[in-house]
């Protein structure tokens, strides 16, 4: 645990140190309040929740987050220091955790720093909180899928900017996979327990009962193992690289 | 001898390149060994395989008798590494840089600060403790470097061209230190810089294409060269061309040439047949004959003669 503490702490710390990480944090706060207010009618609908503040931030993320995921492994490779942190004495896992951690706790900082809209809508009426705490924690959970599709993206690869369109790219697949024009692509051929158990990887279908502050042991357990599955592929990822 | 390295027919084939080729060598306790061949021989790619980084295609490395392969960790923990251009992070201070490998390797608190004063002071590298190290020069990033390859007083180094880029005095300061560590660790030094060894080495071992094509102490390499005992002595140019058929006439003598001639006198270099003793055998004859020797030397050989006949088309 000591090594993932380790990591996580210089992970984030190597944020904070450019100024990309204030651009993002700004860059996210502005496009989350311009989408909520302009598409969601967040005044006009007259009601004291976030949902519409909410909705949108799938489609923040799916270019916002693989942008934080995308120097995890590209940087280290482009700059020679996977030499170093692969010849000290850690497991890869816990140099992958570590590096999740990081970047999740990253985008939560971001995320927690949209407090001024709940102070505002409690301000503006008397909201359900606790169904806005669910919709934070689904929010943020879904950046945590997000991450860990792009932190296997930056594995595979020392150019930051292909790390970005491919992990951008199949958190895209991930997105969309319930929606008819990629159901409609394997429902000619697939199996019918096939085309649902795609459309059950859609992570819009589980966020926008989130969004709701609806939290459901399904959509729990599909995330929970989406991030370990990745997590574990990035580790493979990582090892290969070494057998070459 | 304590024997603390331990490489047995390393290979390792990217693809259609064989990078390394059945390399097998141990260092003991005490020991510089000097890794040395040209570029693209696949010294990186073998302290890759000794230290974790690169999985060996077969063969088999070990630390301290722990298998690399199959005891990572152990392994790893006694091994401190410089990779090649020694990489660092460069939004780092050198000071939470070494915090950061410290607390990796399970150093913390107390301890650690007193590992980090020790390797700071072993390297120079108090006075930019703080800077960030991608404002530091070369040198100083070579040094940083190398304080983390120590932090952890590592029974191992594993050090890949330690001063390559570096000036003059760096490159002495960084020998210096390898020097004075070399006591209680085995220690591997790669080069391609020959004047490394005989400042540093106890052992070489050449590589070339993958293959180790000599491993043997700097003298015994130094004796393999055509130079070696060679005699250079001067005359007075008018008998010179008398001297070198006085010295021809000798049979342990392969060939005579004439060097260079300076104020009226010729410099002259006799090459022994098998590396047989001439100076006396020289000295005696020509003062025979009357002719004055000004000056007379043995030449201890060339490494870089022998190191360009083993190498030879080697390098990439
Ligand atoms: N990751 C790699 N992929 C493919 N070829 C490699 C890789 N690393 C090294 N090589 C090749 O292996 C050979 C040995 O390289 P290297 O170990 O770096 O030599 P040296 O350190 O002696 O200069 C070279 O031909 C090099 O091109
Ligand atoms: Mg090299």
């Amino acid at each position: 645990m000591d090594i993932v503490r380790t990591v996580v702490r210089r992970e984030l710390a190597a944020y904070f140190t450019t100024p990309l990480a204030y651009v993002f944090i700004v860059i996210f706060l502005a496009l989350a309040g311009a989408f909520a207010f302009f598409l969601g009618g967040f005044f006009e609908r007259g009601q004291a929740d976030l949902e519409s503040f909410f909705v949108f931030h799938p489609w923040l993320y799916l270019f916002l987050v693989p942008a934080v995921a995308m120097r995890l492994w590209a940087e280290e490779r482009r700059t020679g220091t996977i030499e170093l942190l692969m010849t000290l004495p850690a497991s890869t896992f816990q140099i992958v955790l570590g590096k999740f951690l990081a970047a999740w706790i990253f985008t939560g900082i971001a995320l927690a720093l949209t407090f001024p809209f709940w102070l505002t809508v409690n301000y503006l009426g008397e909201p359900d909180n606790g169904v806005i705490l669910a919709a934070y924690l689904g929010s943020w959970a879904i950046a945590g899928a997000f991450i860990a599709i792009g932190a296997c993206a930056s594995a595979l690869t020392k150019n930051q900017v292909i790390a970005f369109v491919l992990g951008a790219a199949i958190c895209f697949l991930f997105l969309m996979s319930g929606v008819d024009l990629v159901l409609a692509a394997f429902r000619g051929w697939a199996p019918d327990w096939f085309v649902d158990l795609v459309a059950s990887f859609s992570l819009i279908t589980h966020f926008n009962e989130l969004a709701k502050g609806v939290i459901n042991a399904a959509t729990a357990v599909y995330l929970a193992t989406l991030v370990g599955v990745c997590l574990l592929v990035n580790t493979l990822i990582v090892d290969l690289e070494k057998a070459r | 001898m304590q024997e603390m390295v331990r490489l047995e027919r390393l290979t390792k084939r990217f693809g259609a390149v064989q990078a390394v080729d059945g390399v097998s060598f141990s260092v003991a306790r005490g020991e510089v060994l000097g890794f040395l061949g040209p570029n693209g021989a696949g010294k990186s790619t073998t302290m890759r395989m000794l230290t974790g980084f690169v999985l060996p295609t077969s063969g088999t490395a070990r630390v301290m008798g722990f298998d690399v392969v199959r005891e990572p960790r152990r392994a790893k923990e006694r091994i401190g590494y410089l990779p090649e251009g020694a990489p660092s992070y460069g939004d780092m201070s050198p000071l939470g840089f070494l915090r950061f490998v410290g607390e990796m390797r399970g150093i913390h608190g107390k301890e650690l600060a007193r590992r980090i004063g020790v390797a700071f002071e072993r390297t120079g590298l108090e006075e930019v403790a703080n800077r960030p190290i991608e404002t530091l020069s070369k040198g100083f990033r070579r040094r940083v470097g190398l304080a983390q390859a120590i932090l952890h007083d590592p029974p191992v180094l594993v050090l890949d061209e330690p001063t390559d880029g570096l000036d003059p005095n760096q490159k002495h300061e960084v020998r210096k230190l390898v020097r004075e560590m070399s006591r209680d660790k085995a220690i591997i030094v790669s080069t391609h810089i020959l004047e490394e060894v005989d400042a540093v080495c106890d052992r070489v071992v050449i590589i070339a294409r993958g293959r180790i094509v000599a491993d043997a102490r700097p003298e015994e390499l130094e004796r393999r060269s055509p130079t070696h005992n060679a005699v250079r002595l001067t005359v007075d140019r008018e008998r010179a061309t008398e001297a070198m058929d006085a010295i021809r006439t000798l049979n342990t003598v392969r060939e005579v040439r004439r060097l260079e001639e300076v104020n009226g006198v010729a410099t002259l270099l006799a090459l022994p047949v098998d590396g047989a003793d001439l100076g006396a055998q020289v000295s005696q004859l020509l003062y025979g004959r009357g002719i004055r020797i000004e000056r007379l030397a043995v030449e201890r050989g060339r490494l870089d003669d022998v190191f360009r006949e083993l190498t030879q088309g080697g390098s990439a």
